[in-house]
């Protein structure tokens, strides 16, 4: 039996979440005995042919020619998995889509017309079916091992959906906003990071996006933080920026930034 | 000969003397101390590490370390965590399996015995916690082997309350704040702070606590100012609940209104049941490593805020609605807890109320179903 083949690919990113796979020191060398590279130029030039057996997808969909890559990568992945706020929710550059991008391409470019931009910058999921999507800005290299063990296994890979709170509690970091009154959005972002920020004192500033919204009616309470995150010091203004970062446009977030607006008019 | 027992007293270098006899007799000592402006729970090195002139106010949503104007080292009222932390940590490991080149497997049960802990400034309400979760995990057909080696010896000293909080309500559940006739404990100590320092009444629960006692250089005391600080305390709590048939309660209103109110506020963050004291809920994490030849089976704190804790398959979660969510926590802890375990699943410690981030406040809503049910038995 030969290992299967991975290959890893960039779209609109910044190269942090495949950065993360190299970053995996201690396993990298077993996982080479494990996965066979078939395409991951971070790492290396030399490429083997389609199909692919595990696809890792980082960065959004925002330039005419990734459409039609994207659909023919989901053609030649048996298995794809999105990585990073970029290709889960369209990651930072989604903050174009809310407004005219015409409006700064010829401010920033001084060619605008060699572009080839989409108005938006959307998630993978968007435009193929996905398999399993990993969130973070950037993904935790830990969860990255556990989706790739998982898959390896053929098992279900223990990424839990619950609140950036439980991990918190689990580690015995003492709330920030109950005890410090910092403001933060760990009660309505989904955990990964191990609660990396306020375990240095800091306030969740959202990097792993929302927790998941389910048919049933479960999903991110931002009404209810709204209130919360004002007795903390932030004015609407602020709210609608705290929610407008790596996940801007994840629709739970997008919603609660509206929200944040809506109540200072 | 039949004269009763003296009360006995001892003072601040008593109280360091109790830790080296501890230390000595080779226990874990783990006690309240300040750490990242809050008062938790940890691992002692010595008595000095003690909260020592901290206080702190606590509302619901809110918690704020205080320097008080004595060197009280225990007049403060619950931090973050619980004791539960010790007993039922948050992660385990249960076992772990290696599989040979030649296809067998070895299976590695996780048993290594548990510190020796010694528990110092435990309250009453959390030794009743405590009473709870021993009643859950280890009175049943099946006993808990991870909380029961770290259970099996505890050293445990009672503090009584002098200093409750803001959100504390342990008269009305019955569990404090002075030690309730019958608890098992090993020493309870009753601190109050006067002109001549710190003084702790003392008295011992158990044959060892009893052998530890008779070490310490004590005083006799007619204990008067320290029985006068508890019931002071009594008077001072941050709240109060009717607390009558609960389960009743509970029962009877699964279809209020109510439920839509607190919904609209809680944001199924799963706080509440972290820091409570009796929430025993886990689930397991299988592992493997990227060769597949090492597995490990672990568990880790869940809570039935977490989608996934009623997720059927094929179904999705049972319990997706905040409501749902929220109803089932109430519900089980002042509710159904009585059927499977004959006691409330809730001591009064307050700590749900001041570490939920937007304040919801368990006696409130216990407070407001009443005035529901109330109101729609009157129709
Ligand atoms: S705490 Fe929040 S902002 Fe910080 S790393 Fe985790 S998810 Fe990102
Ligand atoms: S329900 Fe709240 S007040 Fe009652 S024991 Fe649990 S944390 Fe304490
Ligand atoms: S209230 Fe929820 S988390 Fe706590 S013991 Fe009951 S079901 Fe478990
Ligand atoms: S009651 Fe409070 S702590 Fe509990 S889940 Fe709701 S918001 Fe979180």
């Amino acid at each position: 039996m030969t290992a299967p083949r991975l290959a890893v690919w960039k779209f609109s990113s910044c190269d942090g979440c495949q950065l993360t796979l190299l970053d995996l020191e201690d396993e990298l060398v077993s996982l080479s005995g494990e996965l066979e590279i078939g395409y991951f130029l971070e790492a290396t030039s030399d490429t083997l042919p389609p199909p692919y057996d595990l696809s890792l997808v980082e960065g959004s969909v925002a330039a005419g020619a990734d459409l039609e890559r994207i659909r023919w990568i989901r053609e030649q992945s048996r298995h794809l998995v999105t990585i990073g706020a970029c290709a889960t929710a369209g990651g930072v550059q989604a903050l174009r889509n809310l407004s005219p991008l015409p409006e700064y391409q010829s401010v920033v470019y001084a060619r605008p017309d060699y572009l080839d931009s989409l108005d938006d910058s959307t998630p993978i999921s968007a435009h193929v079916p996905v398999d399993f999507e990993l969130r973070g800005c950037p993904i935790d290299k830990r969860q990255l091992l556990e989706v790739i063990t998982a898959f390896l296994a053929d098992r279900k890979p223990d990424i839990p959906t619950h609140s950036v709170c439980f991990e918190c509690k689990l580690r015995g970091t003492t709330c920030v906003t109950v005890a410090h009154g910092t403001p933060c959005l760990g009660p309505v972002t989904h955990a990964g990071c191990g609660a990396l920020c306020p375990a240095y004192g800091r306030g969740c500033y959202g990097c792993f996006g929302p927790v998941p919204t389910t048919p049933g009616g479960g999903g991110p309470n931002t009404r209810a933080m709204l209130p919360l995150l004002r007795r903390d010091g932030l004015s609407e203004a602020d709210i609608a920026r705290l929610y407008r970062t790596f996940n801007a446009e994840a629709p739970e977030f997008a919603e609660a930034a509206r929200q944040a607006e809506e109540e200072a008019r | 000969m039949n004269a009763p027992a003296p009360l006995a007293e001892i003072d601040e270098s008593g109280l360091a003397a109790l830790f080296d006899a501890l230390v000595r007799r080779g226990r874990t000592v783990v006690g309240p101390t300040v750490k990242d402006d809050a008062i938790v729970l940890a691992e002692l090195g010595s008595a000095a590490e003690l909260p020592h002139g901290w206080g702190v106010e606590t509302e619901p949503g809110g918690y704020r370390l205080r320097p008080r104007t004595d060197r009280a080292a225990f007049a403060h009222s619950a931090g973050p965590q619980s004791w539960k932390t010790f007993l039922h940590p948050p992660r385990a490991r249960l076992w772990q399996a290696d599989r040979a080149s030649d296809g067998t497997v070895t299976v590695r049960e996780d048993d290594a015995p548990a510190p020796r802990y010694a528990f110092l400034g435990v309250r009453p309400c959390d030794l009743r916690a405590i009473a709870v979760q021993d009643r859950v995990l280890t009175a049943g057909a099946y006993r808990d082997p991870v909380y029961g080696r770290r259970r099996d010896g505890v050293f445990l000293i009672v503090v009584e309350c002098t200093e409750p909080g803001g959100v504390c309500f342990c008269t009305s559940m019955g569990t404090g704040p002075g030690l309730p006739e019958g608890s098992a404990f090993d020493l309870a100590l009753t601190e109050t702070a006067g002109p001549g320092g710190l003084s702790y009444l003392i008295r011992a629960g158990s044959p060892e606590g009893s052998e530890l006692l008779a070490e310490l250089p004590a005083r006799p005391t007619d204990g008067v100012r320290a029985r006068a600080a508890v019931a002071g305390a009594a008077g001072r709590m941050g709240r109060e609940v009717d607390a009558s048939d609960l389960r009743a309660l509970m029962a009877g209103t699964m279809t209020a209104e109510r439920w839509n109110q607190v919904a609209d506020r809680c944001l199924t963050c799963g706080n509440c049941t972290m820091v409570c004291p009796t929430c025993f809920c886990t689930t397991t994490e299988e592992t493997t490593d990227l060769t597949g030849d090492h597995a490990e089976r672990w568990r880790r704190w869940d809570s039935c805020f977490d989608l996934d804790f009623s997720h059927l398959h094929g179904v999705g979660p049972v319990r997706s609605s905040a409501r749902s969510r929220y109803r089932q926590w109430l519900t089980h802890k002042l509710g159904t807890w009585y059927d499977q375990f004959g006691s409330s699943g809730c001591v009064g410690c307050g700590r749900c109320i001041a570490w939920c981030p937007v304040g919801i406040d368990i006696t409130e809503e216990v407070t407001a179903l009443r005035a529901e049910s109330g109101a729609a038995g009157a129709r």
